[in-house]
């Protein structure tokens, strides 16, 4: 057994064979103009991640954690809601669904690059935040949906965590009170095999976390991560489950983080490197490409042509981050409260005479 | 004017503020079916419905966790911790989530929430019910910390905290939840944040209190009286926001100030007020500043909790050793 896998359990669903053939009699529901834009995102966020890798090591951005072999489970899932009335609630490397709710790639290099305001959500992006602290998000996302609803609101809310954030307690307190409420919530469980350097198997004894579900009286479904069609179709069932008050789902992605934890991590020091090379067989892009391939949706020139064109998304919108003006001590004090105390406001006239 | 304890204050406060505004939301363990544990929510439930009064799961952190995501769908949420103690089940939510949510959001999501929390010793319930942790959350930048003494205040407070855009907690002294009791106005009012109220005038020495404490704080002011000396006590009402002024010219008017706080010494809020005492009115004082607090033990089992909890007499002992310094 390979040093991360999940113990030995039940097979995860698999519509999309890593040869890019389809499961005997599946027509997948993302297609058409829908199945490019997911392919497009997914290649947009491997560009993405090799960029922001290379700015990082030449000093222009800060640390930045790479999706790197999870985009089919972030895409899949996030390509299974409806931007226009649905919400993502993000831990910090899910890019590709914030994007496509209309949070801004200038702003995500913004973000990265130590910027506050790509922290700033727009009024129309139901997304929120990225966060640092690992799980405190799951509480949110089931409040927001529980929230939502009560207001007469048809949202679903999907919110993302790995194996390493599901040992925290707020993972077992939020999917507890989604059960209770039946609130209209995915939760996407990426279990990527590591939380940094911790594989899987020191995470939890038990062959799977989707079977957490039943523990909670909610849904759930194991899923092969790597699978675009199985995500999409595993998190269309939950979101329609979501919608007519049937409560929460826990989708288990069944993944593999092919990079580093993020820009400081050096994972040869504990990830075998015969382990890595099986599961680049695997690659979640590498599938779509194969399918769309034998469609003839694509060739290799034309995936040239649109990798060239991402780079200069990628570029522009760094570029974009870079001109942006730098923020000046007001920063530090500006949104620390809506209604400041007035020990605050001497604190921040004196940070100003300080800066000069 | 009715007289109200401040159990009742409170109750009819979280009444008025769910019958305002339907965005309004309590929730905690117990607040239903059983009006609390305290009965500050006594009556709601049956009033405003299930769905607006919640009984929830035995869960600290997703009931302050949850409340986040209420209120960034717009809601203004009304956590209760049923006692202050256990909000260090919540804290990571408290001080990594509610309280700088606006901040990492850009001002996106504000959150206009109250928790609120019974909090303080005496009444021989066993330890974590009765700490009194305020400096913990005093220290977490983006949260305002609001300390009540009176019935009246309690309504004025809780309802300006309610109508506050940032997140207030709100502790509420156990003690003092039956055993305070005045007039309290009937008609909607608010008392604002960080203005502090002179409970007593002194010229002598002034007695800095907020919660339960500004009642023993009055008794050690009525005893120094009887002993010839005019001691006044000054109420916070509100450690965040601070009122440095009124602490400012309450201390300059007497030249000599006791700090009184039911948590423990060290590290406690006695020591911010002392600071600022110093940074503000060093010139004016004739004593060194006395500080009462509880000892810097974890809080200890009912037989001895007398002797653990500021009393009059250690009040008093301080007061004397500033006056006669």
């Amino acid at each position: 057994m390979s040093a991360a896998s999940t113990i030995a359990g039940p097979d995860p669903l698999r519509l999309l064979a890593p040869d890019g053939t389809l499961a005997d009699g599946h027509v997948p529901a993302l297609d058409g103009d829908e199945l490019l834009d997911a392919w497009r995102a997914m290649l947009r966020s491997r560009v993405c991640d090799e960029r922001c890798f290379s700015l990082q090591r030449q000093g222009r951005l800060g640390t930045f954690s790479p999706v790197n072999g999870e985009e089919a489970a972030v895409v899949g899932s996030a390509w299974a809601l409806d931007p226009a009335r649905d919400w993502i609630v993000p831990q910090y490397r899910e890019l590709p669904a914030m994007l496509r709710f209309g949070y801004r790639l200038a702003q995500a290099m913004q973000y990265y690059t130590g910027h506050p305001a790509g922290s700033r959500m727009g009024d129309d992006v139901n997304v929120l935040p990225f966060q640092i602290s690992l799980a405190a998000q799951i509480p949110h996302a089931v409040g927001l949906a529980w929230g939502l609803r009560q207001q007469g609101r048809d949202a679903v809310v999907a919110t993302y965590f790995g194996d390493g954030a599901s040992s925290e307690g707020d993972a077992h307190e939020a999917m507890n009170l989604a059960g209770v409420r039946r609130a209209p919530v995915v939760f996407v469980l990426k279990n990527n095999g590591w939380a940094i350097s911790t594989p899987v198997r020191k995470q939890t004894a038990a062959a799977s976390f989707a079977a957490r579900a039943a523990g909670y009286g909610i849904a759930g479904e194991l899923v092969d991560g790597n699978d675009l069609f199985a995500m999409h179709d595993a998190c269309s069932r939950a979101v329609t489950r979501a919608r007519a008050g049937e409560g929460p789902t826990l989708v288990e992605a069944r993944t593999y983080r092919m990079g580093p934890h993020n820009t400081s991590d050096d994972p040869t020091r504990y990830v075998d490197p015969v382990e890595l090379e099986d599961r680049r067989a695997f690659d979640p892009i590498e599938r779509v490409r194969r399918y769309l391939t034998a469609e003839g949706l694509i060739d290799e020139a034309s995936e040239q042509r649109l990798v060239e064109e991402l780079r200069s998304e990628v570029d522009a919108a760094f570029a974009e981050a870079q001109a942006s003006p730098a923020p000046g001590a007001d920063a530090i004090f500006d949104h620390v409260y809506a209604r400041p105390p007035g020990r605050l406001e001497a604190q921040r006239r004196s940070a100003a005479r300080e800066a000069g | 004017m009715p007289e109200m304890t401040m159990i009742e204050a409170i109750r009819s406060t979280l009444g008025d503020a769910l019958e305002r505004d339907e965005r309004v939301i309590v929730l905690g363990q117990d607040v239903g079916v059983n009006g609390g544990v305290f009965r500050a929510t006594e009556g709601l439930q049956e009033r405003f419905g299930s769905e607006r009064v919640v009984d929830m799961p035995l869960a600290e952190a997703v009931i302050v966790g949850s409340a986040v995501g209420l209120a960034c769908s717009g809601m203004i949420p009304i956590p209760e911790l049923q006692f202050l103690g256990f909000g260090s089940q919540a804290f990571h939510q408290i001080e990594g989530q509610v309280a700088r949510y606006c901040f990492r959001s850009q001002g996106s999501y504000p959150m206009p929430m109250v928790i609120r929390a019974p909090f303080g010793g005496n009444v021989r319930t066993p330890e974590l019910h009765s700490d009194a942790h305020e400096a913990k959350y005093v220290n977490t930048p983006g949260l305002k910390v609001v300390m009540p003494a009176t019935a009246r205040d309690a309504k004025g407070l809780l309802a300006e905290a309610i109508r506050d855009p940032d997140p207030v907690l709100f502790c509420e002294p156990l003690r003092g939840y039956r055993l305070i009791k005045d007039e309290v106005p009937e008609e909607d009012y608010t008392v604002p944040l960080g203005r502090a109220r002179t409970v007593r005038e002194g010229t002598d020495l002034v007695i800095v209190a907020y919660s339960a404490a500004v009642v023993i704080a009055e008794r050690a002011a009525e005893r120094a009286e009887q002993e010839g000396y005019s001691v006044g006590v000054l109420d916070l009402r509100s450690l965040v926001p601070l009122d440095v002024d009124a602490l400012r010219e309450a201390v300059a008017a007497c030249g000599r100030a006791v700090v009184l706080h039911e948590g423990s010494l060290t590290g406690g809020f006695g020591a911010e007020l002392v600071a600022t005492i110093q940074e503000e009115a060093f010139w004016t004082l004739q004593a060194p500043i006395g500080r009462v607090a509880a000892y810097d033990t974890p809080y200890p089992p009912g037989t001895i909790e007398e002797l653990y909890v500021p009393s009059v007499d250690r009040v008093l002992d301080a007061v004397r050793a500033a006056l006669e310094s």
